[in-house]
């Protein structure tokens, strides 16, 4: 079959890669976390970065964002080394929620997320909350523009950080574990909400997150972070026995159940459903 | 002085006095440059820092009187290098509470010393801890307008960066803004507005003018421009009220302030979400 002009265009941008690393080493102070890292991540993937705590995830972030640099290799975004302040990224980073006593509606936050890089004072300029409204109307928090942040439920809050790192209008978004206080039905409703938003503004994602099994069904790419090694691919191509034990240099096991869920065993923890996860 | 039924009468009356008027025209710069500053205060849960930031102005200011110049310089100088030593400790420290209290300590006992030096001991020191806002002088209201200026400037230049970087750190220094910068000028804010309150309220009533008006005006409004106004109204109206009080009743003006700001406190935090509640209860019935 001839792919038709739209179709090798849209193939091309599809293939276009946004991120380049090439044996990358990092870590914190003189602590190597993981070393020779080499992937790439193309424009319009919705990547999950999953491994275990302390692995280094969020180090991978803080690369991307310039707020530090690699040990040895070298990693590229947009085609150019990573600088702090880069316009191009929508970073939700990981957080607690905002204790009660702070009274601040979330539009503010959101508005903020659009102007709040701007010097001076310019009271009347409704643009940021123009802007801000269609995010929030994007992310459907439209009703929790005028809620105060320390009274948003985990939930709600990651619609309002999400429409925060949205409405600068980013080709990359960084969303470091934003499923980590959400029961399952809330985290399901996150993930179709991003994956619409990710999909309809060919956006770029990566998503931090210990469990991958809810991200399945939309993942293009998995980044596996562990034991100091990282590993890329599609799911189904990383996410096998032989794969992971031979990149890890122990024998790790991928599990499925019948619904296709997952789970890792060997590698210090186990990424499925423990026992003691149903204990408390 | 007796009070008189009809208050355009009374004002003009006490109006007539020019220690009046210097002490309403000082005291409506420091309310609103406090009032102001005092969002971002308690936004940034900076409270503690501003209480130490005070007491570090006490030694500068005892200072000041020893070598026999206005105390304000000595609190403009002690609080602005007792500010950017803060900021510098970052908001991330998890030691920084312990630091500035132990700065903050040592600093207090410097006072005390200097003050011991000084031979005018007793009145000097009681104008530096609990304000003399009646014995203020014009050449001291000018600087307060000189400096409260500067504040308003600073802060309408980096109004949304600071606001910004208060509410959301991780993610304004990932967008490049430079929070340890903003972090800096906020507490110089700080040191300006404390110097200036100082006379007002003196060191050990700081909180009445930066920390009460700013806390309730954040539990009566959720879009920071509004709770700025309201903050500023609170502290502009107790320091009016104060003042006005004090010239009929022998008590400190510190001591209306500080019961006129408390009691504003209370009514937001316990008596109007009863009426608010109340009211939406009401409404929908209709």
């Amino acid at each position: 079959m001839v792919a038709t002009q739209t179709e090798k265009v849209a193939l091309q941008i599809n293939s276009s890669p946004i991120i380049t690393a090439e044996k990358v080493a990092a870590g914190y102070a003189d602590n190597i976390v993981w070393r020779d890292a080499s992937f790439t991540i193309n424009r319009g993937e919705f990547v999950a970065v999953i491994g275990p705590n302390g692995a280094g995830k969020t180090t991978l972030f803080r690369l991307l964002l310039g707020l530090q640099q690699p040990f040895s290799g070298t990693i590229k975004i947009f085609g150019a080394v990573p600088k702090r302040g880069n316009p191009q990224i929508g970073y939700v980073p990981q957080r607690h929620i905002f204790d009660d006593q702070t009274n601040v509606e979330s539009l503010e936050l959101v508005r903020l997320g659009f102007s709040g890089k701007q010097w001076g004072l310019d009271l009347f300029s409704k643009n940021d909350r123009k802007a801000a409204f269609a995010e929030l109307e994007a992310v459907g928090a439209t009703d929790l523009a005028h809620r105060s942040l320390g009274v948003l439920s985990g939930g709600e809050l990651q619609r309002i950080f999400l429409a925060e790192a949205l409405v600068s209008n980013p080709s990359l978004l960084l969303l470091d574990e934003p499923l980590s206080n959400l029961d399952m039905r809330r985290e399901r409703e996150l993930l179709k909400l991003t994956n619409g938003l990710v999909r309809s503004r060919s956006v770029t994602a990566l998503l931090i997150a210990h469990n991958i099994n809810p991200l399945l069904p939309y993942l293009d790419k998995v980044v596996y972070i562990a034991n100091g090694k990282v590993a890329t691919g599609t799911p189904k191509e990383v996410l096998t026995s032989d794969v992971l034990s031979a990149l890890f240099g122990v024998q790790v096991e991928v599990l499925r159940d019948s619904r296709g869920n997952i789970g890792i065993v060997g590698i210090e923890d186990y990424h499925g459903c423990k026992p003691d996860d149903f204990q408390h | 002085m007796t009070f008189n039924i009809n208050l355009w009468v009374q004002l003009q009356q006490i109006f007539q006095f020019q220690f009046v008027q210097h002490a309403f025209e000082a005291g409506t710069i420091v309310a609103i440059t406090a009032g102001v500053v005092g969002y971002f205060v308690v936004l940034r849960r900076s409270s503690f820092a501003a209480h130490a930031l005070s007491h570090i102005g006490f030694s500068g200011a005892a200072a000041a009187v020893l070598i026999g110049v206005s105390p304000v310089y000595g609190l403009l100088l002690f609080t602005s290098l007792g500010g950017i030593w803060i900021a510098a400790l970052g908001r991330r420290a998890n030691q920084r509470d312990a630091q500035i209290g132990i700065v903050l300590s040592f600093m207090l006992g410097l006072g005390v010393l200097f003050i011991s030096l000084y031979t005018g001991y007793a009145t000097e020191a009681y104008a530096i801890l609990f304000g003399e806002i009646v014995g203020i002088s014009f050449s001291d209201v000018l600087l307060s307008l000189g400096g409260g200026l500067i504040v308003l400037v600073l802060v309408a230049v980096v109004y949304r960066p600071l606001l910004f970087a208060s509410l959301d750190e991780d993610v304004a220094e990932a967008k490049g803004m430079p929070v340890l910068f903003l972090g800096v000028i906020f507490m110089l804010l700080v040191a300006f507005a404390t110097s200036f309150a100082v006379q007002v309220v003196g060191v050990l009533l700081i909180f009445s003018l930066m920390v009460t008006p700013a806390a309730t005006a954040m539990t009566l409004a959720k879009r920071p421009q509004q709770a700025i106004i309201i903050s500023v109204a609170i502290s502009l109206f107790a320091t009016w009220l104060g003042l006005f009080i004090s010239f009929y009743e022998p008590y400190p003006v510190s001591f209306f302030i500080t019961t006129i700001v408390f009691i504003s406190y209370l009514f937001a935090r316990f008596i109007y979400p009863k009426i608010r509640s109340l009211s939406s209860y009401f409404s929908r019935k209709c």
